[in-house]
Parts: structure tokens; sequence; C-alpha cells
């Protein structure tokens, strides 16, 4: 398996404050890695020095054949406007826009792309559907799609928050576990990650001040001899 | 009628300010939907009163007003914009700060410094009278900017006013677009000043935005519709305002407000259907 990113002794923070202290880990091809840790952890903080939204204090994350513009980022849908006037294409269409530069007109190959997207995750009904008209999980389902047209190769997904309903949730899990059995990287912050719902095959569990990096089956051992 | 609308293009004046209030109102309605959106609605209102407090200071020292206001409103809408992003002033409450304190500054130093022949409501209300023909060339090619800008980075646009952090994500220079738009919205707060004032002038980018919403669900339609409004609103009331002198920026709110009474009430009853 090929090293898709290699973070080293990272450290990452705002200003002076430090979040995130020496964090080393590796995401290979098609790896399914998930990030678990409390509130205030870090989650969110590693996602945008993935995401290269800010920049390491220390250490270095390394990219290899990807850019860091091709990453699917699949943001919570609490960070968007739901009463935005948007239509579903216009907003799955926009994450098309990593491989344009100045003239970012689309052209044929993206709408095809996007009936593509939305057939694979079976919402081509919702195409010409206003945004604000849509539930939750569809809305959900829509962000997943922009992060697609953006790339297949890795999406970052930061997880909705406990308020979703389960169904939603096993059915968001079972579109991962698909596209990641098709050759997709997924890394996805969750919030509630328990016995019951583990998923994927790595676990990044960040504390306070240390973190643990290893396999599901690795995590579940350290879970059960306490720390 | 007819002959009444023919007769009055017969004023140089009235050609004036029709050819410069349907150039600043299609701008105004674009930059509106993104400032709307990202509500961040009251930046205009802020840039408006400190455009006033340099045209006063312009005034006074003599200096051409348009000139002179410009480059000060861009450099302080950079301000406010940097401020914001490492601050733990709330926006709003620094908009106020900046624009009350502008608006005190200029007529604070109008009435103070005696022998300057100005009158206050004519910045504070506008007034087609003041346009001027240099007012003319200068919205034509700022105007064109604006439009040739918003047309070619649309995507672009729809991406970072719907979600920032994505647009950032996948390599827009989101920085880049939000001084850009400061540097828009500053030149059409300038401009538009004349026709309706500097306290009317926000109701220019606010109120054709928010109308549209009320009945359009795509961003599109939304951009489309808020321009035909503002443009609308802008004529009519230019009309009523020649006929029955009217002040024309207060006519051309009240022209707007009616238009988002009317649309909200139709989305009421779309709604309850």
């Amino acid at each position: 398996m090929n090293e898709l990113i290699k973070v080293n002794n990272l450290s990452l923070g705002y200003d002076k404050k430090v979040v995130l202290k020496n964090i080393s880990f590796s995401v290979l091809e098609n790896d399914f890695l998930c990030v678990v840790g409390e509130n205030g952890s870090g989650k969110s903080t590693l996602i945008k020095g993935l995401l290269g939204l800010i920049k390491p204090m220390k250490g270095s994350i390394k990219y290899n054949n990807l850019k860091q513009t091709f990453i699917g980022y699949i943001s919570q849908d609490t960070s968007v406007d739901k009463n935005f006037p948007a239509l579903v294409s216009e907003i799955v269409l926009s994450g098309r826009l990593n491989q344009k530069n100045i003239n970012c007109f689309y052209n044929n190959e993206d709408f095809e792309k996007l009936d593509e997207v939305l057939k694979r995750l079976k919402i081509y009904g919702l195409k010409n559907k206003s945004f604000s008209s849509l539930s939750g999980g569809q809305r959900q389902k829509v962000l997943l799609a922009r992060a697609m047209m953006a790339t297949t190769k890795l999406l970052i997904l930061d997880e909705p928050s406990n308020n979703l309903d389960y169904d939603f949730k096993k059915e968001l899990y079972k579109i991962l576990e698909e596209l990641n059995e098709k050759g997709v990287t997924i890394i996805m912050i969750t919030h509630d990650l328990d016995h019951s719902n583990l998923i994927g095959n790595k676990i990044l569990a960040l504390r306070s001040d240390d973190y643990f990096f290893g396999s599901v089956l690795e995590y579940v051992e350290v879970l059960h001899h306490g720390k | 009628m007819v002959n009444e609308i023919i007769n009055m293009f017969s004023y140089d004046f009235i050609v004036r300010a029709f050819i410069v209030g349907i150039l600043i109102s299609l701008c105004a309605a674009l930059i509106g939907t993104t400032l709307v959106l990202k509500g961040s609605s009251m930046i205009g209102d802020g840039l408006s009163h400190v455009a006033f407090g340099c045209i006063s200071i312009a005034t006074i020292l003599g200096f051409a007003p348009l000139e002179f206001s410009l480059p000060i409103v861009v450099f302080v809408s950079f301000l406010i914009l940097r401020i914001n992003e490492n601050s733990s002033m709330h926006k709003d409450s620094l908009i106020a700060l900046v624009s009350a304190s502008s608006l005190a500054i200029g007529i604070f130093l109008i009435s103070v410094v005696k022998g300057v022949n100005i009158d206050i409501n004519n910045y504070l209300f506008g007034s087609i009278l003041s346009v001027s023909f240099e007012d003319v060339i200068i919205s034509i090619i700022l105007s064109i900017i604006v439009i040739g800008l918003y047309v070619i980075s649309y995507n672009k646009i729809f991406a970072l006013t719907f979600d920032e952090k994505f647009a950032k994500s996948i390599g827009i220079n989101v920085d880049f677009y939000n001084i850009l738009f400061s540097s828009l919205c500053s030149i059409v707060v300038v401009l538009g000043m004349r026709l309706t004032g500097s306290l009317l002038i926000s109701c220019l980018i606010i109120f054709p935005s928010i109308s549209a919403i009320q009945l359009f669900k795509s961003f599109k339609g939304v951009v489309i519709i808020s321009s035909i409004i503002s443009i609308f609103a802008f004529i009519i009331g230019l009309f009523i305002s020649c006929f029955y002198s009217t002040p024309t920026g207060a006519t051309i709110v009240i022209i707007n407000l009616i238009i988002f009474i009317v649309f909200k009430l139709f989305s009421l009853i779309k709604k309850s259907i």
C-alpha cells in the first residue's frame, strides 16, 4: 500500500496557543481513519491543518501523489446556512472549482460528472431542488456529493454531531464503507465512537496530553485494558 | 405621461443621474447578494458614513470629494476586514463605532469651519443635481470593472458565499476575494452616495437581495432578480421624485420597501398553500 499522507511530529495551534502537540501518523491508500477525542482535543484543528487552512507550528504534513486542494472536504452541515438560496446542482458543482483557474465556468464534462456523482449517492432526484427544502440527511449527502466532485481519492469528513438521527447515520456509514471498498481513502472525525459503531480500519484518538494511533483492534484492546 | 418622460430627459442632469443610477443599482445588487447572504450587510452602512466624513473633510480642504474619499473608504474597508479577522470585538459593534464616529467628525467639522458653503442635506440624503459629467465617466468605468469581475468569477463567488471553509479547502483564495469585495463595496458606496445620500445608500445594497431571497430559491435566480429589482426601483423612484419633487434617495428606498413587502406576502401565501 502506498502512503498517501505522512504526518510527522506535527504541532498545530492558533496564535501562540498550542492545541495539538507532536502528533505523528500516516494514512495509506484506501485507509478508513477515524479521528476521535473529546471536545477541545483538537480534532477540528487537525482537519484544518490537513486541509492547509492553518500552517503547522512545528513538524510537517506530506502528501504523496495528492495536491492539498484535491481533498474532498465535507463540512458539518451546521457550518452552512440552511436557508441559503441555492439549488443542489449549484452547490455540488462548486466542488469542481479546484480544477479551475481564472476561467471558472463549468463545461460539459463537469455537468456529466455532476450527474454521475448524484446518481452514485442516489440523490439524482434532488438535482434541481433547493437546499433549504432538504432534510438534514439529504443536506449531508449534498455536501458529500460536493466533496466527491473535488476528488474521489481522499475524503475528509467532519461528521455531524450527535443530534443526527440514527437511521441516517447508519446510511451515511454504509455509503462511506461502499466508497471505501471502491478505493476511496477516508478520514472521518467522529464525536461518539464507541464499541457499538466502530467503523473503518484505523483510529486516531486524541486526548489532552497524548494520543493513540493504530488499528481498530488495537484500540479496542486499549479500551478494555485501561490506559 | 410619455411626453413628460421625454421632456424629463431633455435635462442633462436627469440623463446623468439616470445613467449613473442604473449602473450603481446593478453593481449594488450584485455585491449586496453576497454581503446579505454572508451576514455582513451592515458593512455598506458603515462605509457610507465613513464616506460622508471624508467628503466633509474634502470640501473643507478644497479637494475633489470623489477622488479624495474613494481611497480612504477602500482603506477603511480593509481595516474593518482585518480587525474583524483577529479581534475580540464583535463585527457589528465595530461597524457601528466606525460609522457613528465618521458621521460625527463630518458634521462637527462642517459646523466648526466657517465660510464653507456646503449643504449637508445633499450629502446625507442625496441629490441628483450633484451628479457631474465626471461622475458619469467614473461610474461607467467602475461599473464595467465590477460587472466584469463578477461575471468572470461568478462560480467562485457562489462557492465562497455559500461555504467559505470549503472554498478555502479547494484552493480558492478567499482572502483575495474578501479584499476585492470590500473594495467593490466601497466604490459602490462612494458613487451611489451622490444619488441616495450617505444615510440611505446601504438600502441599495441590501434591499434588492432580501426581496429576491423571499421568492427565489436558486443563487442564480436571486442574483438576476435582485439586479432587476434594483434597477426597476431606481427608475420608478427617479420618475416619481421628478414628477412630484420628492427626495430621490428616500423615494427609491420606499419603492424598495414596497417591493419587499409584496415579495414577502407572496412568499407567505406560497408557503401556506
